[in-house]
């Protein structure tokens, strides 16, 4: 749904333009009808007495979809305890997040939900400084609510009788899967390698499956519609989230303002009242 | 001007507006090939999981474009053919998919077909399973498909009208030799194109499938939810596996103008 | 009695009965909206009617209405025949395959149903075109092949629906003289509007008006002697009623008129006579001995030919173009319409 940008040919420059057109159109609706991606502007919060020094202005942040119910409510936060400062989120796919990145859109930070696609901006020159790790995340067994299929552990999975629904190995949730999977020597016959944890969560609360295999997070934010399963094994696959400033940022001294308070004590308060854990 | 030409009385800036359209369809397009890796355009495009997909999804469309064909053909006779209370109701839901988002078909038929659906227990009595199989491809894809043979077949019905049908009733043939020998070969051009609109549609099937089928090589996995994989790792095999899509559109849809033309009914048609 | 029909649609104000015997062909006229075409669908089964019940050759076509046992048979059935206004021949079929679709339908075998369709291909001189596609034809020779279509699939009755209507005016009698042949052994009834297809290819004439038969006779005397006013328009021909007198009859405006021919009815009873427009004669004042004289006002003059059709309300004369330029007359002018009582014929209107 996005188009690459056409660096090779600076002249074209009304080819740009649109790309950049249908790019922006593609972050304020949305990148595709399936991720759990979309703008959310937090209201400027009322005065505070014990206003601190952060900068005023806008800062716009791409953040891994899962970041979606935290990051809002640290955004409204923000902006409470700083008047005059405005900030905005686009969640999607942490790929999803990248291609839009590269491809020119408008950020100021990125939020990503591992390591390796924060990597790919590193060396595509686009972040400043280095990133920060400010949360982890580990898996989860997502059983439909009352755990009807009665799964009790990680092994459990490994019985075909038993339908579970994982996260195709190429995005994050998927090689943390497959890392569990050669770690314990378990191979899940799984009926569906989904691109989305959003759509495991789908086919888990739907009853559709008997397991799925999600985030801790997912689980706790998915409410009573899935019933969560922890596993010990899951130590062996722990995802690291990290946040960096982006060297196109407009408002470097916010963007850094805004990192601060995430990794700082409120952030990471919130982050883990979430089920996150520490780095 | 060097030939002689029709004078065309189209206004220039209809030509204009129309060179603009046509950019912003062909110009996206022509992006992707711009962006294809073409050195490693054949290895992208015959890995193991590209041909699964890509096998699948026409064998998928293949099956669904039938079901269309088998259920759509009565659907259409009924509505350009009969009258009865509630029918352009019937007509609107009918159609509805064309402008369902996709995604929402997929849960109207996770609640239909799915565990703990509509149909729950007639299909556990008959110990079928739905859900995860290579036959909810199928079903997503004839669902959102269907719509697209019923309107071109009624339309087409309802121009040729039933006065061949008449006269072919008084020369004795009765209502299932008048439909085989007249109606059918009447409105052929109208099937195929329709047909080939739904093959395109269910090839093109993503969101219901994703929603109600799942995502698994070689049995759910069909090219647009591989490309929509790929893309997470290996944005190049996504392009690649995306012009092979769009290559596959255009054979179809030129095939069926090819077939369309040939057939169109002669000018003395209607005298 | 081969052919028998009454039916009544209340919806289009229809009730017509009438009968047909083996062999014989019935024209039906009559103005738009008459009635003709609900007559044709209630025959060929492509609308029921309220209540009536038709027979050809002991088979019931339908039957409903009171006290009857609801009988409908589907068009495919009844063994009738329509021969359109326009040839509709199949545009994906073959000449051949048309006229064999009768056959075939009928389940003859493909190559006796082929046979079939050369023997009426050749009976209407369209032998040479089998291999075509009707999108290959002319008018005319569609027409023709659908004549062949529709006697192949040997109905008990044929029904042609102003099948000379669509055609040039310069083909049309080629085909007139090939129904003509072929209807010769035929049982068909045709819808036309059109004297020429009633005179030349009908036995007997039925006149329909408002769902009516206001007509019903043999070809002849129905368009010699017509009592109904379309009919006499038809026929071109001025029809006076009104009632019988010694020397001839008086009109209701209580005009005396003499008539020397026809068929003397009681004195005093009701009757009609009819008089060429050709044999009337237009005088601008009244005539002096004031014999068979009718006071008219012009309301149309029109080329006929070689000559004029002087027009009033109900009465008109036909004369040369030099003479109505003598008489100074235009639309609107006061004239009498003057006629030898030899020239008329006197009849009685319930005939």
């Amino acid at each position: 749904m996005t188009f690459a940008p056409l660096k090779s040919k600076p002249t074209r420059k009304s080819l740009r333009s649109l790309a950049t057109l249908v790019i922006a159109a593609a972050v304020v609706t949305g990148a595709a009808a399936c991720s759990s991606s979309s703008t959310t502007t937090a209201s400027t919060g009322t005065p505070s007495a014990s206003a601190t020094t952060a900068p005023a202005g806008t800062v716009v942040v791409f953040a891994a979809a899962s970041l979606k119910a935290t990051f809002t409510a640290l955004g409204t936060a923000f902006q409470a305890a700083n008047p005059g400062t405005t900030v905005t989120f686009s969640f999607a796919g942490s790929s999803d997040l990248v291609t839009q990145i590269t491809g020119g859109a408008p950020a100021d930070i990125f939020a990503s939900a591992d390591t390796n696609n924060m990597g790919k901006l590193v060396s595509a020159n686009l972040v400043s400084g280095t990133p920060v790790n400010f949360a982890t995340n580990v898996l989860e067994i997502a059983t439909p609510p009352g755990n009807p299929a009665n799964v009790k552990t990680f092994a459990d999975l490994g019985n075909a009788s038993i339908k579970t629904v994982i996260c195709a190995p190429a995005v994050p949730c998927g090689a943390a899967t497959a890392t569990i999977e050669q770690s314990t020597g378990v191979t899940i016959p799984a009926v569906s390698q989904e691109s989305s944890v959003t759509d495991v969560l789908g086919k888990v609360s739907s009853g559709e499956a008997d397991a799925g295999l999600v985030y801790v997070t997912d689980v706790k934010s998915a409410g009573n519609t899935v019933t969560g399963v922890p596993f010990a094994e899951s130590s062996s696959a722990v995802n690291t989230y990290p946040i960096a400033a982006l060297s196109d940022a407009k408002n470097a001294a916010l963007a850094q303002a805004f990192i601060g308070y995430v990794t700082g004590p409120d952030g990471q308060a919130t982050l883990a009242a979430a089920g996150f854990g520490k780095p | 001007m060097k030939t002689s030409q029709n004078y065309w009385g189209v206004p220039k800036w209809v030509l204009a507006i129309a060179l603009v359209g046509a950019l912003f369809v062909v110009l996206p397009l022509l992006a992707m090939v711009v962006r294809v890796n073409w050195g490693q355009f054949i290895p992208l495009i015959t890995s193991q999981s590209s041909i699964d997909a890509l096998l699948l999804s026409l064998r998928t469309s293949t099956i669904a474009t039938l079901l269309c064909i088998i259920l759509g053909v009565p659907m259409a006779l009924v509505l350009a053919r009969t009258t009865f209370p509630g029918q352009r109701i019937l007509r609107s839901l009918v159609l509805l998919p064309l402008v369902l988002p996709p995604v929402v078909g997929g849960i109207a038929l996770l609640y239909t077909f799915g565990r703990q659906g509509l149909l729950k227990a007639p299909m556990n009595f008959l110990g079928i399973q739905i859900a995860f199989s290579t036959t909810a491809v199928i079903l997503a894809q004839t669902f959102v498909a269907l719509p697209f043979l019923v309107l071109s077949l009624e339309g087409a019905l309802r121009t040729v009208g039933t006065r061949y049908e008449a006269i072919g009733a008084t020369l004795g043939a009765g209502p299932t030799t008048v439909l085989r020998r007249i109606t059918l070969p009447l409105v052929l051009p109208a099937l195929v194109s329709g047909a080939v609109l739904s093959f395109a549609r269910a090839l093109g099937e993503f969101g219901a499938t994703l929603t109600f089928a799942g995502s698994l090589q070689g049995v759910t996995r069909t090219l647009p939810l591989e490309i929509y994989l790929q893309r997470e790792t290996d944005p190049d095999a996504a392009v690649a596996l995306s012009l092979v899509l769009v290559a596959v559109a255009i054979i179809v849809v030129g095939l069926a103008n090819r077939v369309g033309s040939n057939s169109r009914l002669g000018p003395n048609v209607l005298s | 009695m081969t052919f028998t029909f009454e039916a009544a649609v209340a919806r289009r104000k229809f009730d017509v009965s009438f009968s047909l015997s083996q062999g014989e062909t019935l024209a039906v006229l009559g103005p738009n909206g008459a009635g003709k075409s609900t007559l044709l669908n209630l025959i060929s089964g492509s609308l029921s009617p309220d209540s009536g019940h038709a027979e050809l050759d002991g088979d019931v076509l339908f039957s409903a209405g009171s006290g009857r046992k609801r009988v409908w048979q589907p068009p495919h059935t009844r063994g009738i025949s329509l021969l359109a206004q326009q040839a509709l021949l199949f545009p994906h079929l073959t000449v051949l395959d048309n006229v064999a679709f009768g056959p075939t339908s009928s389940g003859v075998k493909k190559r006796t149903a082929h046979d079939a369709a050369r023997k009426w291909l050749a009976e209407v001189d369209a032998a040479q075109f089998e291999r075509r596609k009707p999108a290959q034809l002319s008018g005319g020779q569609a027409q023709r092949i659908a004549v062949a279509r529709a006697l192949a699939a040997e109905p008990k009755l044929l029904l042609l629906d102003e099948p000379m209507a669509a055609l040039d005016i310069d083909v049309a009698p080629a085909l007139r003289r090939t129904l003509r042949r072929v209807l010769e052994n035929c049982t068909a009834i045709i819808v036309t509007h059109d004297i020429l297809d009633a005179y030349t290819l009908a036995d007997r004439v039925i006149v329909i008006d408002n769902g009516r038969i206001v007509e019903d006779g043999p070809t002849r005397r129905v368009f010699e002697q017509p009592r109904d006013p379309f009919t006499a328009n038809l026929a071109g021909l001025n029809v006076l009623s009104g009632i019988r007198t010694p020397l001839g009859l008086r009109t209701a405006d209580g005009v005396e008129l003499a008539i020397g021919a026809g068929a003397a009815g009681a004195v005093g009873s009701e009757c009609s006579a009819a008089i060429r427009p050709s044999d009337v004669r237009v005088s601008t004042s009244p005539p002096p001995d004031g014999a068979n004289a009718l006071p008219a006002t012009i309301t149309d003059l029109e080329p006929r030919g070689d000559l004029v059709r002087v027009r009033a309300l109900n009465f008109a004369a036909d004369l040369p173009p030099a003479l109505v330029a003598d008489l100074d007359v235009s639309i609107g002018t006061a004239v009498w319409f003057t006629f030898d009582p030899g020239s008329a014929i006197i009849y009685s209107a319930n005939r």
